[in-house]
């Protein structure tokens, strides 16, 4: 990465290093000289806002570890002595218990962002792959860190999730069993999701690193979406962009520590503050909100697929939903293929822009159908909202070069930063 | 801003989704917010400590009959503000079941403050062999484990007495109150005007009494509570003043640029 030009530092320690092994020159190259676009609007804060929660999420997790008890007799327990008892538990356990709901706010409008100005597109498709391999590794990390405080709706969320593989023709059963290593959620289940809890976001770190070396091969994208043209189009990433992260990191831990410090429980149910039971269910299993959009798809197919004139089942409403909920996620993979248009940014693209706006709209209003139980209206609704979130990826997407007018492309980004003052 | 328009709309969406109760559930009553408010609540709120011992007492004398509190210890007393000495002489009023001893046998010595609250039944078999088949919960996250928080747990304690309306049929054994979900509850009306006397001349009222032991769960739920609020107020006033700093570096960086 760093072969060829190296800095000279004065510090002759650094130099002595940086001559056997340029780590300084290479932090100096990707880091400090960096040219990066010099037309970033605010959300281009939210990837080192992700890095930010990331390391904050490892840092408190292994505190954390040090009084957890992976144990369905002491599990429970052992959350509520660092809690009460652990000199300053409670905040690094509400640290991490949010960080989960920051970092997906945050990974989501950097996911939304990437959408609207098209960042996945030529050449980022591999950075974007790579992005959506993250998300999926987060879902199952926070997944698993939700069962750990072993309470009604750890409990309860696990074993529908864990059933889901039960869907799966011929195998399903099996797999589950597999999974739980038992008959039903318990003990060795609560073991390997910790161990795989602890494991995930150090694999979450490598991808993430793959993420940022694929962004640095290509560069950064910008707002206008056109590529960078000349060195006047760029600045060096520090001082400009360190001192711009900084004061973007600044506001958004405003905006953490009021959940943290007077909000602590509004994101979480109140359920799992009772301890798991296997013999009572709780009224309405409710996951994370963060899952909401995507519980609503699983919900939304109701009805089994016969054979035709026979009663053989051939997709049962829960396979059906399984495949929906899978293939709504994995549909982000294609997304560098399905949206064909030259044009990146949606600043330039009139109509994509409208669709955009619906789509985030159908996505929030999936994690509302998701909240609710699975009766009467939001059934339709989520119905509805399922079919039009795949009909965004399928067929508006593909569709909309065909009848888009795009905009003109301003010549570079600097002739269009000096005309935008 | 050409995304402020859409912005604003979906910000508009989030939060009339965020309004609308997150469930129709079962039939429950609303839960009611007595007229002081809660001290606890707001960025600013403590516990009333008057409030927490009165409400120690009642749960003492009354709740703890059935209810355990099985994540509390008597050393945490002394956040109500008793005195370390008054601590030991409240866990020394109960018996513990210690052991084994040298000859392998297990044997009762006063309590500890160390001990954590001893249970009124040894498990939860005997609790609901003692209480016609219903299990009184442990009281020790009550607060926070029930949708409604305070106000919920207040509305059950003063929601009982009222008449169940004709269609509905209490079952022997089970009491009529409209803020339990299925408006049947097993537990029996548990406060009465005067179940306690208070040292402080307070009248006990049944909702006073109500108030002060939902203030002591509450406390028992969240002990960091105060802690945290205080926490919390120094590092928005340091990030406050961090963010002017950051937004001033930002700008001279940037000035530089054109």
């Amino acid at each position: 990465m760093a072969q060829g030009e190296r800095v000279n530092f004065k510090n002759p320690v650094i130099c002595w290093i940086d001559e056997r092994l340029p780590l300084f020159s290479m932090m100096h190259k990707e880091y400090a000289a960096f040219p990066t676009p010099k037309n970033f609007n605010y959300l281009w804060n939210f990837g080192a806002l992700s890095l930010f929660m990331l390391v904050t999420m490892i840092v408190t997790g292994v505190f954390l570890a040090m009084y957890y008890t992976p144990s369905t007799d002491h599990a429970f327990n052992s959350v509520e002595r660092i809690m009460r008892d652990v000199n300053w538990g409670w905040l690094i356990r509400y640290i991490h218990m949010n960080g989960a709901s920051m970092f997906f706010i945050v990974v989501y409008v950097h996911i939304f962002r990437g959408m609207y100005y098209g960042s996945y597109k030529y050449p980022r498709e591999l950075l974007w792959i790579l992005g959506v391999i993250i998300l999926l590794l987060m879902m199952a990390t926070a997944f698993m860190g939700y069962v750990l405080p072993w309470g009604q709706m750890s409990f309860w969320g696990a074993t529908v999730i864990t059933n889901l593989f039960s869907a799966i023709p011929l195998v399903g059963n099996k797999i589950v069993t597999w999974l739980w290593g038992g008959f039903s959620v318990d003990n060795p289940t609560l073991n390997r999701f910790y161990a795989l809890h602890y494991l995930l976001p150090f694999v979450i770190f490598g991808v993430s690193f793959l993420h940022v070396a694929a962004l640095h091969i290509s560069g950064s994208n910008n707002p206008l979406g056109i590529d960078v043209k000349s060195p006047k189009d760029t600045v060096p990433f520090h001082p400009y962009y360190t001192a711009k992260d900084c004061f973007g990191l600044t506001i958004f831990l405003i905006f953490f520590a009021v959940i943290i410090f007077f909000l602590p429980n509004y994101l979480g149910d109140p359920d799992n503050y009772i301890p798991a039971n296997p013999m009572v269910t709780p009224t309405h299993i409710v996951p994370e909100w963060y899952f909401l959009p995507f519980y609503a798809i699983l919900r939304s197919f109701t009805i089994d697929i016969h054979i035709p004139f026979t009663h053989v089942v051939l997709i049962s409403s829960k396979l059906g939903g399984v495949i929906l909920m899978f293939g709504a996620v994995l549909l982000m993979f294609f997304l560098p293929w399905l949206d064909r248009s030259p044009v990146r940014s949606a600043v330039f693209r009139p109509l994509y822009r409208k669709f955009f706006w619906i789509f985030v709209a159908t996505s929030i209003t999936l994690g509302w159908v998701g909240s609710r139980p699975p009766e009467g209206l939001p059934v339709i609704i989520g119905q509805i909202a399922t079919a039009y979130y795949f009909v965004h990826f399928l067929i508006i997407l593909p569709m909309l070069p065909k009848y888009e007018k795009t905009l003109p492309l301003p010549n570079s980004i600097s002739e269009a930063v000096l005309k935008g003052r | 801003m050409k995304i402020s328009r859409p912005l604003f709309c979906l910000l508009f969406l989030i939060i009339g989704f965020s309004t609308l109760p997150a469930h129709a559930d079962e039939n429950a009553l609303a839960p009611k917010t007595p007229v002081a408010g809660w001290p606890e609540d707001g960025a600013l709120g403590t516990y009333d400590r008057a409030s927490l011992q009165r409400g120690f007492q009642v749960y003492k004398q009354v709740c703890s009959a059935c209810h355990s509190l099985k994540l509390l210890a008597y050393r945490d007393l002394t956040e109500l503000g008793f005195s370390d000495a008054e601590v030991k002489a409240i866990a020394a009023q109960v018996q513990v079941t210690d052991g084994p001893n040298d000859q392998g046998e297990m044997f009762q010595r006063p309590g500890r403050p160390s001990d954590n609250f001893i249970m009124p039944f040894p498990n939860d078999q005997a609790a609901r062999a003692a209480n016609g088949g219903a299990l009184p919960p442990d009281l020790s996250l009550i607060i926070k484990a029930r949708k409604g928080h305070e106000d919920y747990v207040y509305s059950i304690l003063t929601g009982f007495g009222q008449t169940p309306p004709a269609d509905e049929k209490i079952a022997s054994g089970m009491n009529y109150n409209p803020y339990f979900a299925g408006h049947q509850i097993a537990m029996p009306p548990p406060l009465t005007d005067g179940a306690v006397t208070y040292a402080d001349g307070t009248q006990a009222s049944v909702e006073q009494e109500a108030r002060d032991v939902v203030q002591f769960l509450s406390w028992a739920s969240e002990p960091s509570l105060e802690v945290r609020h205080q926490t919390g107020i120094k590092v928005l006033l340091f990030l406050a003043v961090f963010a002017g700093i950051m937004y001033g570096v930002k700008r001279k960086v940037w000035e530089k640029l054109y």
